[in-house]
Parts: structure tokens; sequence; C-alpha cells
């Protein structure tokens, strides 16, 4: 025996690097974008910033919201591509419901100026209901998820645009952005945005939800084997049904919180937010083929996503291009991850 | 130049766990009609696979017109003149029947001399040719989703005709046809035998076989057991030589005592008409009942609509005493009743979920803290619990089911029910697919259950076991209930004689 291969040994043996190098296996495409994201660091100035990191947190917790919202369609093997519209529908109706009272362009102008924590209730049992139609469909009428939501997509658009009559929304009240894009501390530029505590609370609820509870086992039972969680008992009409309605409220909340934070909104708001949290749920590790996906991978995979958008900020790369990258990275992704199971067969 | 148009002789084929042809042999003459019989499980179709090129051989030799061939895939098959049939018929629904038939192969023409289309003109007038070969009088241009099931048949037969076969195999064709419809098979197989092509006949159905058959080639185990003129034979005579072999595997011995009438099924009805009809039979407490019956009996079908997943157009249930509503899976494990399925990868494990979660998912909510959260240790205790009393080799908990053996998983699965604490399990094929020494723990397991009170309905198409296991057997042909055997009296004979006791 060499000594390369003793030195080979001696790593197998030490339990770190094996788990370390089980991690590395399992999510491929986010060690190459933390190790480009170290690269970029190195080449430009301020990458390595507080302010760049509270930025990559607040951007990713909106987007974390939607992930967890679509998550539950795809461990069933599901999908909802009305996602973003959905967001978009609910950022312009909490925009026209949060405009100040002695807005001159304030849309609704009958309606008395409302409490904002109304309005996010508002918006959410409009979220539920739209949750509720898209379960509705797919459980019950049993359309494909795909074409389903395709459709909802469609029509919920439609209604974003009759209800803002294509125009943007603006001037909110002062109340709903300063609350929304509050913020902890401030050392040398860093502080925490309270979208990032939002996005935590949401996200131990969901780990609470997919494995403490009855739901989270049926949801992962079902994108296992629909057939075998039917015959076990399973309701799995309801179960589809309550992962539509829970994803249709967490859109919502995203849609409201989304607003405030870019201080204004319009129907085309959130469009291809559903193919990012898609993308971003596979690259953490849900798989397309169902029944596998954690919370915490959901987080890595959106993370990751809003990593490689700010390293091609970075980058002055020209926009366009961030298309081209980013559809490359979900195709590689994708591909990587069926790879894993093509393997075991 | 040989008498036989193919021959096939020492044809070995094994699978993981199971050989399923040791030594098979076949000799086709021509324009002669050739059954091929013998039990589920014996070969046959496994033998035609090979013939047909869908599997390799481990040994063997295929020779026909005397000369050695190897056949690499099923167009290699068409090519050498062997065309089959298959028990279930894979259409393409929605495309003509003329593009059904002429798939893969549609003939072609140039446009301007250059560019190749299909020529749909040639295709529909060498389809309407060829239907009228096989006595068939309907449009090439309908859509062969809209035609009956006899219908397709011919479709097929006449794909088969236009590959001008020398060797046609046709596997079960009349399971699902009328009798004007078989007639009409009939004279198809006439006009064949005319031509001088050799037919292989795959069928259960001894009237058949003896109408239509001119020789008959029993198979057993995979084995070849002989070949005789149909004209020699009779029904007994064939039952004996399917069935005639000793019982070589061992069954705990049998110390349950029925007790009191648990369950009772009366006329029972499918809204299939097809399927399962008039069902009436009892179950008791304790008590092992065997099912019994070919492949297409409907068993499954009948345990499926006990259990609420298949809907039922009339009959009732009761459940001591008291009728039982089921219209779904939920309604009869609430009322105490479980159902192992006889697909286990299909409708059985969840394969890419642990073992716990395998185990827990039928009765999540006995492990609840506070009416939401779940409890790890509570089900890990399952776990463990299942893991000794059945004897379950995994290597924990949180292994992937679909990592463990098929024995290990239909334990696993086993558990999943034993935690609802069933009154009544419906075991369908419980132990297929699984290798010989799990077997018999899986027998054990049934009949400690049974000594335990549990009701048991088993199906099975492996006739020791159901002989070996049984207190009583309910034997089933063509959807009806065709006859009860005590456990003790029961025989290969008058199983199958019950089995076959076609309408």
């Amino acid at each position: 025996m060499n000594d390369i291969e003793l030195k080979e040994n001696r790593l197998r043996d030490n339990r770190f690097v094996a788990g370390a190098w089980s991690l590395v296996k399992g999510n491929p495409i986010a060690v190459l974008l933390i190790i480009a994201a170290i690269v970029v660091g190195c080449l430009v100035d301020n990458f390595f910033s507080w302010a760049n990191l509270a930025n990559l947190l607040s951007n990713t917790a909106v987007r974390f919201l939607i992930a967890l919202g679509v998550s539950g369609c795809l461990i069933t093997k599901g999908t909802d591509l009305s996602a973003g519209r959905q967001v978009g529908l609910a950022a312009c109706l909490s925009g026209i419901l949060c405009q100040r009272a002695d807005y001159t362009g304030r849309l609704w102008k009958s309606v008395p100026e409302m409490n904002i924590f109304l309005v996010l209730l508002i918006v959410v049992v409009i979220g539920f209901v739209v949750g509720l139609v898209n379960g509705l469909i797919i459980a019950k009428l049993k359309v494909p998820p795909f074409i389903a939501t395709l459709g909802t997509q469609t029509i919920i658009y439609g209604i974003a645009l009759v209800l803002t009559d294509a125009q943007p929304i603006g001037g909110f009240q002062k109340i709903y952005t300063r609350l929304i894009t509050g913020r902890i501390g401030n050392v040398r530029g860093f502080h925490i945005p309270y979208l990032a505590f939002v996005a935590l609370a949401f996200g131990l609820l969901f780990w609470f939800i997919y494995n403490k509870t009855r739901h989270g086992k049926y949801m992962y039972a079902i994108g296992g084997n629909e057939v075998a969680a039917e015959v076990s008992g399973v309701n799995t009409a309801k179960t589809t049904i309550s992962i539509y309605i829970t994803a249709g409220i967490m859109y919502a909340i995203a849609g409201y919180l989304l607003a405030a934070k870019s201080g204004g909104s319009s129907a085309s708001m959130g469009t291809g937010y559903e193919l990012e949290a898609i993308a971003g749920c596979t690259i953490g590790g849900v798989s397309t083929t169902g029944g596998i996906g954690t919370v915490p991978g959901i987080l890595v995979g959106v993370l990751v996503f809003e990593l490689l958008k700010i390293i091609l900020q970075f980058l002055s790369v020209n926009p366009y291009y961030n298309y081209i990258v980013q559809g490359l990275v979900i195709v590689i992704a994708v591909a990587l991850d069926i790879r894993k199971y093509l393997a075991k067969k | 130049m040989s008498e036989f148009v193919l021959e096939m002789t020492g044809v070995c084929k094994s699978f993981p766990g199971v050989k399923a042809l040791d030594h098979a042999e076949l000799r086709l003459h021509p324009g002669k009609v050739h059954a091929l019989m013998g039990e589920n499980g014996a070969g046959k179709s496994t033998l035609m696979k090979c013939m047909f090129g869908i599997y390799k051989m481990d040994e063997g030799q295929i020779k026909i017109d005397g000369q050695p061939v190897t056949i690499s895939d099923p167009m290699d098959a068409l090519h050498k003149g062997i065309a089959m049939v298959h028990q279930e018929l894979q259409p393409i629904p929605a495309r003509t029947v003329g593009e059904n038939i002429f798939l893969g192969r549609y003939p072609m023409k140039k446009l301007f001399g250059i560019i190749p289309m299909i020529d749909h003109d040639k295709m529909y007038a060498d389809t309407a040719e060829l239907l009228k070969k096989v006595r068939m009088k309907f449009d090439p241009k309908q859509k062969v989703g809209e035609l009956s099931v006899s219908q397709m048949q011919s479709v097929e037969i006449a794909k088969a005709v236009s590959a001008n076969c020398r060797v046609l195999i046709l596997d079960e064709p009349t399971s699902s046809l009328t009798q004007n419809e078989v007639d009409a098979l009939f004279r198809i197989i006439e006009d064949l035998k005319a031509e001088n092509v050799a037919i292989v006949y795959i069928s259960h159905k001894m009237d058949e076989i003896l109408r239509i058959g001119d020789e008959v080639t029993i198979m057993r185990d995979g084995q070849y057991i002989g070949t005789w003129p149909a004209k020699e034979l009779t029904t007994d005579m064939i039952i004996t030589q399917m069935v005639g072999r000793e019982l070589k595997n061992l069954y705990p011995p049998r110390a349950n005592v029925p007790g009191e009438e648990v369950l009772k099924v009366q006329d029972f009805t499918s809204i299939n008409p097809k399927s399962f009809r008039n069902v009436s039979f009892s179950l008791r407490k304790g008590e092992i009942l065997g099912v019994g019956g070919l492949v297409g009996a409907q068993r499954t079908e009948l345990m499926e609509g006990l259990f609420g997943i298949r809907s039922h157009s009339k009959g009732s249930i009761f459940y001591r005493g008291k009728e039982m509503i089921i219209n779904r899976p939920k309604d009869a494990i609430d009322n105490g009743i479980a159902l192992l399925t006889e697909d286990r990868r299909g409708s059985g494990i969840m394969g890419v979920l642990s073992v716990a979660d395998n185990i827990s998912i039928a009765s999540l909510k006995k492990y609840l803290d506070f009416g939401i959260s779940i409890n790890k240790k509570k089900v890990e205790q399952l776990v463990q619990d299942n893991v000794k009393v059945m004897n379950i080799k995994t290597p924990s908990s949180k292994t992937l089911i679909k990592s463990l053996s098929g024995g290990n998983q239909q334990k696993v699965l086993i558990g999943r029910w034993l935690a609802n604490n069933p009154d009544v399990l419906i075991l369908d094929e419980p132990t297929r697919g699984i290798d010989v020494g799990a077997k018999y723990e899986i027998y054990c397991i049934i009949a400690d259950l049974a000594k335990a009170g549990k009701s048991i309905i088993m199906i099975s198409s492996e006739m020791g076991e159901l002989i070996g296991m049984s207190d009583r057997i309910m034997v089933m042909c063509d959807g009806r209930v065709t006859g009860f055997v005590n456990g003790e009296d029961a025989t290969q004979e008058n199983i199958m004689a019950l089995a076959t006791q076609f309408e």
C-alpha cells in the first residue's frame, strides 16, 4: 500500500470528513456555487460585506416563503405554476388596501383607510380560497397539477389586471412599509431585517408540520406512493387540498411582504417566481419523483439561488445573461438530481 | 427438412430467487393448434416470451425448420415468422386500426420523388385486405379505442397475420371474450391452420383445448411434463398432469380453532359486469379462509371491492351481525379490516420512505402528543416490537424500505396493518415473490395471527400454500364463487375442477 492509499483510508475513517463528503455529494450545485462565491469574494471588493449579507438575507426571506408553499406540491409529485401570479395578486390587493387615505392616486376611494393587519388577514383569506380552488381542481376533478395551475395562473393574472386596471399601485401607509422593511441592529452596516425573522418562524413551523404531524407524514406518503397511501386509509384528496391551501396562504403572505418591501406593486409583480421557487426546491434536494424533500434543504436551495444572482450582479454581468445562467443551473441541478435515482436502479 | 416448424429444447430461465423454466420443451407442427397448459406460474408465458425474444434464455436451443437460430428481440422474432398476441392487449387507443397494425413499419412513398412520407392509401387498402382475412367488417380508419375487446384482439391477430407469420402465439386469447366472439376467433384459427400456420394456444379452459387443440403440451413448475395428441386426453387427465406433484413446502401445524361468525358477505356484485358477482361467504373468528382460482378469476377485485377500493352495485357486508357501509378504504379500516395488497411495489410500500414511516402510516393517530405532534419514541417502539415479533431484518428504523428484501418488506407491511389491531386481515398473495425461507416465516406469522383470534382471508395462486394453510377454501372462477372445500378434504384436483368451472 502506498502513501496515497494510506492517506485516503485515513480520510475515510474520519467521520467528519465522511459527513462532509456526503453533503457535497448530495448537493453538488450548492457546493459549486459556494466555491464560486468564495472565488468572486476574493476577486471583487465589497462582496464580503455585512451590507451584502443583509441584502442576501432579505432577498432570500420572501423567496423562501414561496418555496415553502410550493414544496408541498412538489413532494406530492404535483407542481404549482400559479405561485408567482398568486404572489402578484396578493401584492396588488395588499397595495390597494394599504394606500394612504390622502394619496391622490388612491384606487378605491370609497374604502376607508384600513388597519394593515386587517389587510393581511384579507389577503390570507383570498390566498386560502385560491389554494382551495387549485386543490379542488386537482384532487376532485383529477386535472393534472401542471395543467390545472397553468389555467388558474392565467385566471389569477387576469384578476390582478382587472383589480389594478394595469396601473402601478403606490402611496402606501408609512406604517406598512416601515414595519416590513424594518430591521434590527446596525453594526458596520450589518443588520437583520424583520423579514429574516418572519422567514425563520415559517421555516420552523414548516419543519414541525413536515416532520411531526400526520399531515406531513401523509404528504410524504402520497409522494412516495399515492395508491399505497390511499389503501392505508390516508384521505389523499383532503391532504392534497390542504397542501394547495397552505401554498396559497404562503403566496399571499409573500405577496403582502413583497409589496411593502418594494414600496409599490403592479399586476406583473411575481412573474416567474414560481419557477425560481421550484428551482430553489430542486437545488435543495426536493425530488422531482416525489416523496423527498426537507425544509433545511429548501432553505439551502433558495439561498444558493439568491447567491447566484448576487454573484452575477457583482461580476457586472449583463442582466440579460442572468436568465441564461439561471436556466442552466436549473437544468443541471435537476439532471444531477435524477442521476441519484437512476444509479440506484 | 424437419417435421417441426419450430422446436425448443432444454430451455432454462432463472429470475432472482426463482427458476422459472427448467429444461422446458416445445415442438410445433405446421398447420396444427398446439395447446400449452399448466398452472399459474408453471412457466407457459415465460417460455413464450423466450420464443418471442422478450426474455433471453439462460440455456436451451431454438430450431426453425431444423436449423438452430437465436432470437434477439421481438423484431427479430417477427422477421423469423413468429408473431404473438399478448394476454394483455396494448393497442394505442387514439390511433386508427390501420396505424395500429402498421405501427413501426408504415408503407412509405416519396413526395415529388424525394420527400419520404407515409402512404396512407396503401396502408388503409392493405388493412382492409387483412381485416377481410380475419373476417372482420369494421372501418380501417376507426379509432382502436372505439372497438370492443374482441375486435381489438382481431386487430392484433390481423397484425400478426400481416407479418406473414408461420408461428402464432395466442396467450389466453378468450379470457375476456363472449361465446360468440370465441366462435369467431376459432373460425380465424381454422383459416390460419389451412394456411399451414402453427398456432400455440395458451388457455386454462379445458373444453376449448379439447375442441380446437390438435396437440397438448403440459408444463409444471417450469418443467416439461409431456406432449399428447388432444384426442387421447380427457379433462381429468390434463388436471392430474398439471397439478400432479407432492407438497414440498412445509407449513406450520394447524392449531387454530375457528369460533363464531365474524364477517358475512351476501350477494356482493361489482359495478363492472365482467368482474365479481353474486358472491356470498362467511368468515369465522380465528379462521383462515383460502381463496383459490385461476388468474382472472376476479379474486383480487372482490377483495378490493370489500375493502372499498372498487365499487359494488349490490350486496351487503355484515360485521358481527351489523351491516357495514364501505365506500373507501378508510371505512373498512375503521371497521377493523386490513388489506395486504397483491402488488407490493404498486400499492404497498412507499419506497423512498423509511421503515418507520412505512410501518406507522396507517396508525399515526396512536402516536400523537397533544393530539398533533408525532412522538418519535412511540413510533420507534412500534418498529422495534415488530422487528422482534416478526424477525424483520433491517439495519435500522430509518432504513429506506426499498432496500429491504421482499420478505422483509412484506413483514413491514403486515406490521403496518397489525398496528391498527384489525379483526379481519385480507392477505392477497402474501408470499408472492418471496424466497422459500421467508415464506415459511410468513406462514408462521399468519398461523399465529389466526391462533390469536384474527380472522384471515388469504388469496393464493399456489396450490400447496392454499391447501397447507387454509381451514376452508373458497374457489372462484370468472367472477363467481364456484364452491367451498374444507381444508382437510382439499386436493389439487378438486380445487382445479372448481377453478375451471366456466359457464
